[in-house]
C-alpha cells in the first residue's frame, strides 16, 4: 500500500512538474516579443519626428533627413503589389469556393497551401530573372509584381475560407428567387462575405509592407523620389536593412524609426483585424 | 438515492433529462468540461467525494467507465490499451501485466477474438469488439464500480446483447451503474432502475416494480411510452 | 459547397464569370509551373559547369570562378536544425497550455501574443537581433556556454555575437508561433472521448495529455515541425544580419556562417559574372526545391489529419 502511495505521489509531481513547464514555455516566448516592441518603441520615438515623414534621407554625415520617399515607396509598392494579386487572388478564391470541384480544385488549393511557404527571397530572384533581366533595370514594377507574387495564394485562401462560411441558405435562397449563379456570387455570397475578406487581405496587405528580401533585388532602392514605376524605388524594409548593417549610428537610429513605422502599420492592421473576426477564436467547443 | 453493492443500478430518461450528466458526477469527469459545475454530495463508501482534499484521479480510479462510443486509444497494440491503466497504476507485488491483460480481456469476452493478436492496434476492431476493450480496459484497473454511459447505443443488436450477458456476469464482483434510453435493456439487465426527468429524479425502484408498477404517473407515461 | 444552377441556357455573363475564376485560378498553376521552369533554366548554365560536386565541395571563389555550396548548405541545415531543437520544446509546451490548460478568458489573447511573433518583419527581427540579441549572445550565452559546457566542441572560440548561434535563436524565436499555433489547432481537434479515456483510469492531466491526445494529434504535429522547418531553412533577412556571412564549416556554434538565403542576399547584386549569378540562381533552385518538398509533405500530413478528426466522430 506504501508502494502504491509513493508513486501516486511521484506521478502528482510529475503532472505538477510538467504543467507548470508549459507555463514557463508560454512565458518564454513573450519575453522576445515585449523585447522587440519595446526595443522599437523607445529607440524607434527617438528617431521620429516631423523630418522622419516630410524629408528625403541625407547623405552620411549630415544629421537628420527623413524617409518619406521610403513610406510612399512603401505604399506604392504595397499598391502595385494588389493590383496584381487581388484579382488573381480573389477569383480564384470565388472559382474554389463556389465553381470548382475535383482534382482541379484540390489542385489548385495545394498549390496555393504549398507556395505560401515558399522563402520569399526565391520570387525575388525569379522576378529579377523574369522582369528585371529583360527589361536591364530594377523598378517599382518589379518590385509590385514580386509583392502580388507573395500575396496571391493567401488572398486566394483566405477568400475561399471566407465564402465558405457563407450558409448555404443563403445562396439557395438568392438561386431560389431566379437569380444566376454568378449574381447570386457576387451580390449575395461576396457581400455577406466582405467583412472577412477585407479583413484577410489587410493583414496580407500589412505582411507584404514589411517584406524585404523579394524587394532587394527587384525595387531595389533609391535616395531620391522615384521618377516612374519603371525606375528603382525606396522602401521602408530595404532602408531597414542598409541602414542596420551601416556603420554610422546616425542611420541605425533611422532604422529602429522605420522599424516602428512599419511595425505599428502591421500591429494596427493586426489588432483591428482580431477585433473584427473575434468570434473565431474562442476555445475549444 | 443508495447504489447498491454488486447489484445493477439503470438510470433511464428521455433525451437531455441529465443522465449522462448524472453519472459523470460519480466519477468527477463532469467537472472536466469547461464550465460546468456541481453541487451536492457523493458518497463512496465513507468517502464524499467532493470533499476538499479529494484528488478526483484517485475517485476515477476507483469508479472506472466506459463511453457511449468506443473511444480505444487508435496509437496503441490491443495489449496496451488494456494495459494502460494498470502501468500509471503500477502493478502490486506478484502481480503480472500480462496476466491482468488476459483475465481483463476474458472478463470482457475478448480474450478469444484477439489471442495471437495482441499487438495489432485496438482501432482495428469491430465496433462491438472495441466497445468490449474500452471494458476490458476499465476492469484492468479493478475498479469498485462501474459506469456505464449509453455503451450499446452505436453498437448492432448482437454486440449489445453480449454486451448485456457479460454486465450480468460482471455483477457479482463490480457495482454497476448503466445509462440507457433503452426501457428494455434496463428491464433486461438491472435489478434497481432510477428514471430521470429533465434534471430531477422522479422515482428510484427494483426494477421489476417499477416497470410493473410505477408509483409516479411521470414514469408511468414514460414507459409507457406516452411521451419519450 | 461547389454549386451550379440546373438551368441548361447560362446566359453569357454566367459562363464569363465562371470562366475567369476558372482562368485565374489557372494562371496560379502557370506561375508555380513557372517558378520552377525559369529557376532551373537560369541555374542552367551553373549546372552544367559544376554538376553534382557543386553540391559536395566547398571552396567559394567567385573571383576565378570555383564555387561549392557545401558550406551553405551546411550553414542551412545546422541553422535550422539548432532552430528547432530550441523551438520544439517550447511551442509543444505553448501549444499544450493554450489548449489544454489555460483558463479560457487567457486563451484568446495569449494566442493572440503568440501569434504577433509572427506578424512582425524579418527585417525587424533582424534589426532586433544585430542591437539587443547579439549583444546579449557575446556577452552571456557565449561566456556562460564556454564556461560550463566547453568541453564539447560546439561551444569553443572567440566570443563575436554574430554567428551561428545567434542565428539559431533567432530563427528559433520566429518559427516558434508557426508550430506552436498549428500545434494548437491540431490539438484542438483531439476528440474530447480520447481524453475521457485516460481520465476515467485515474490519470493525471499530464499523463492524460501525453498518452492520449499528442498520439492522437502526432502526424499534424510532425506536419506543423516539418512547416516551421521549411520557414527556418528559407528565412533570408534575419538571418544575413545576425550570422556574419562567412561560407565555411565550423563546428563551433560560435564561428560565422553562411545559409543559402543568406549567400543569395550577400552576393547577387554584385555578382561578378554571368556564372556567379547563374550558381547563386542554382543555391535559389536547390533551396526551392527543398522547401517545396517540406512544404508538400507537411501540407499532406496536416489536411489530412484535419480530414482525419471530420471523419472521427466525438462530442
Amino acid at each position: 500500500m506504501k508502494n502504491i502511495f509513493d508513486r501516486w505521489t511521484r506521478r502528482r509531481l510529475k503532472n505538477f512538474v510538467m504543467l507548470g513547464l508549459t507555463v514557463v514555455a508560454t512565458a518564454i516566448a513573450l519575453v522576445p516579443l515585449f523585447s522587440i516592441l519595446i526595443y522599437v518603441a523607445v529607440r524607434g520615438l527617438q528617431a521620429l519626428n516631423w523630418d522622419f515623414f516630410t524629408q528625403l534621407p541625407k547623405p552620411v554625415g549630415e544629421p537628420g533627413g527623413g524617409m518619406a520617399n521610403a513610406i510612399v515607396g512603401t505604399l506604392t509598392l504595397v499598391v502595385l503589389g494588389s493590383l496584381v494579386s487581388l484579382p488573381v487572388g480573389m477569383l480564384t478564391g470565388i472559382y474554389l469556393a463556389e465553381f470548382g470541384r475535383g482534382k482541379l480544385a484540390w489542385l489548385v488549393r495545394f498549390i496555393c497551401d504549398v507556395l505560401t511557404g515558399i522563402p520569399s527571397i526565391i520570387i525575388g530572384i525569379f522576378v529579377y530573372t523574369l522582369v528585371v533581366v529583360p527589361m536591364h533595370r530594377f523598378s517599382a514594377l518589379a518590385g509590385g509584381l514580386a509583392l502580388g507574387i507573395l500575396m496571391v495564394p493567401v488572398i486566394a485562401r483566405v477568400t475561399e475560407d471566407m465564402l465558405r462560411m457563407v450558409p448555404k441558405s443563403l445562396r439557395e435562397a438568392s438561386l431560389s428567387l431566379g437569380a444566376t449563379q454568378a449574381r447570386t456570387t457576387v451580390s449575395i455570397v461576396l457581400r455577406s462575405a466582405s467583412g472577412g475578406i477585407i479583413t484577410g487581405i489587410m493583414l496580407t496587405l500589412s505582411r507584404a509592407a514589411g517584406e524585404t528580401a523579394p524587394l532587394l533585388f527587384t525595387a531595389l532602392n533609391n535616395r531620391y523620389w522615384h521618377s516612374g514605376l519603371d525606375q528603382p524605388i525606396a522602401s521602408l524594409p530595404v532602408y531597414i536593412y542598409t541602414y542596420a548593417i551601416s556603420p554610422y549610428p546616425d542611420w541605425q537610429g533611422q532604422a529602429w524609426g522605420a522599424a516602428l513605422v512599419l511595425v505599428i502599420i502591421i500591429l494596427v492592421t493586426s489588432i483591428i483585424a482580431r477585433l473584427a473576426s473575434r468570434k473565431k477564436y474562442f476555445g475549444w467547443n | 438515492m443508495d447504489i447498491e453493492a454488486n447489484k445493477i443500478t439503470a438510470v433511464i430518461g428521455p433525451s437531455g433529462c441529465g443522465k449522462s450528466t448524472f453519472i459523470r458526477c460519480l466519477n468527477r469527469l463532469h467537472e472536466v468540461m469547461p464550465g460546468a459545475r456541481a453541487a451536492g454530495e457523493v458518497w463512496l463508501g465513507d468517502i464524499q467525494i467532493y470533499d476538499r482534499g479529494v484528488d478526483p484521479a484517485v475517485i476515477r480510479r476507483r469508479v472506472g467507465m466506459v463511453f457511449q462510443r468506443p473511444n480505444p486509444l487508435p496509437t496503441m497494440s490491443i495489449f496496451d490499451n488494456v494495459a494502460i491503466g494498470v502501468r500509471l497504476k503500477g502493478l502490486e507485488p506478484g502481480e503480472s501485466l500480462k496476466e491482468i491483460v488476459k483475465e481483463s480481456l476474458r472478463q470482457a469476452g475478448l480474450l478469444e477474438e484477439v489471442a495471437g493478436r495482441l499487438h495489432q492496434p485496438g482501432a482495428w476492431l469491430s465496433g462491438g469488439q472495441q466497445q468490449r476493450l474500452c471494458l476490458a480496459r476499465a476492469l484492468a484497473v479493478k475498479p469498485e464500480v462501474l459506469l456505464l454511459d449509453e455503451p450499446c447505443s452505436a453498437l448492432d443488436p448482437a454486440s449489445t446483447l453480449r454486451i448485456e450477458s457479460l454486465l450480468r456476469d460482471l455483477s457479482r464482483e463490480y457495482t454497476i451503474v448503466i445509462v440507457t434510453h433503452n426501457m428494455q435493456q434496463a428491464a433486461r439487465v438491472s435489478d434497481n432502475t432510477a428514471f430521470l426527468y429533465e434534471g430531477e429524479l422522479v422515482e428510484y425502484a427494483p426494477t421489476s416494480e417499477l416497470f410493473t408498477n410505477p408509483r409516479s404517473r411521470r414514469t408511468e407515461d414514460y414507459i409507457t411510452g406516452r411521451f419519450s | 459547397m461547389a454549386y451550379r444552377s440546373r438551368s441548361e441556357h447560362r446566359p453569357w455573363g454566367e459562363q464569363l464569370f465562371g470562366g475567369l475564376t476558372l482562368a485565374a485560378a489557372l494562371a496560379i498553376l502557370v506561375l508555380a509551373v513557372l517558378l520552377g521552369y525559369i529557376l532551373a533554366d537560369a541555374a542552367q548554365p551553373a549546372m552544367h559547369k559544376f554538376g553534382w560536386r557543386f553540391l559536395v565541395t566547398s571552396r567559394w571563389d567567385p573571383v576565378h570562378e570555383v564555387f561549392g555550396a557545401l558550406p551553405v548548405i551546411y550553414g542551412t541545415i545546422v541553422s535550422s536544425f539548432l532552430a528547432l531543437l530550441l523551438a520544439l520544446p517550447l511551442s509543444l509546451g505553448i501549444a499544450i497550455y493554450l489548449a489544454e490548460l489555460a483558463p479560457l478568458w487567457l486563451r484568446v489573447p495569449l494566442s493572440f501574443l503568440v501569434e504577433l511573433l509572427a506578424a512582425i518583419p524579418s527585417v525587424v527581427y533582424g534589426l532586433w537581433g544585430l542591437f539587443v540579441l547579439v549583444p546579449w549572445v557575446r556577452d552571456s550565452v557565449e561566456p556562460f556556454l564556454a564556461r560550463y559546457l566547453g568541453f564539447l566542441p560546439f561551444f569553443r572560440g572567440p566570443f563575436y555575437g554574430v554567428g551561428m548561434l545567434a542565428a539559431g535563436f533567432i530563427l528559433a524565436i520566429m518559427i516558434l508561433p508557426t508550430i506552436s499555433s498549428i500545434s494548437r489547432e491540431v490539438l484542438l481537434a483531439v476528440p474530447n472521448s480520447q481524453r475521457e479515456a485516460l481520465l476515467a483510469l485515474g490519470a493525471t492531466r499530464w499523463e492524460t495529455i501525453r498518452l492520449a491526445v499528442l498520439p492522437y494529434g502526432r502526424q499534424g504535429i510532425l506536419g506543423a515541425v516539418i512547416l516551421g522547418l521549411g520557414r527556418a531553412l528559407g528565412e533570408t533577412m534575419a538571418v544575413t544580419m545576425v550570422i556574419g556571412n562567412r561560407a565555411e564549416i565550423s563546428v563551433s556554434l560560435f564561428a560565422f556562417g553562411q545559409t543559402m538565403a543568406s549567400l543569395i542576399v550577400n552576393e547577387f547584386s554584385e555578382a561578378f559574372s554571368a556564372i556567379h549569378t547563374a550558381v547563386l540562381l542554382e543555391v535559389g533552385l536547390i533551396l526551392f526545391l527543398i522547401t517545396l518538398t517540406l512544404n508538400i509533405l507537411a501540407r499532406l500530413l496536416v489536411w489530412r489529419v484535419a480530414k482525419g478528426m471530420e471523419g472521427a466522430s466525438g462530442q
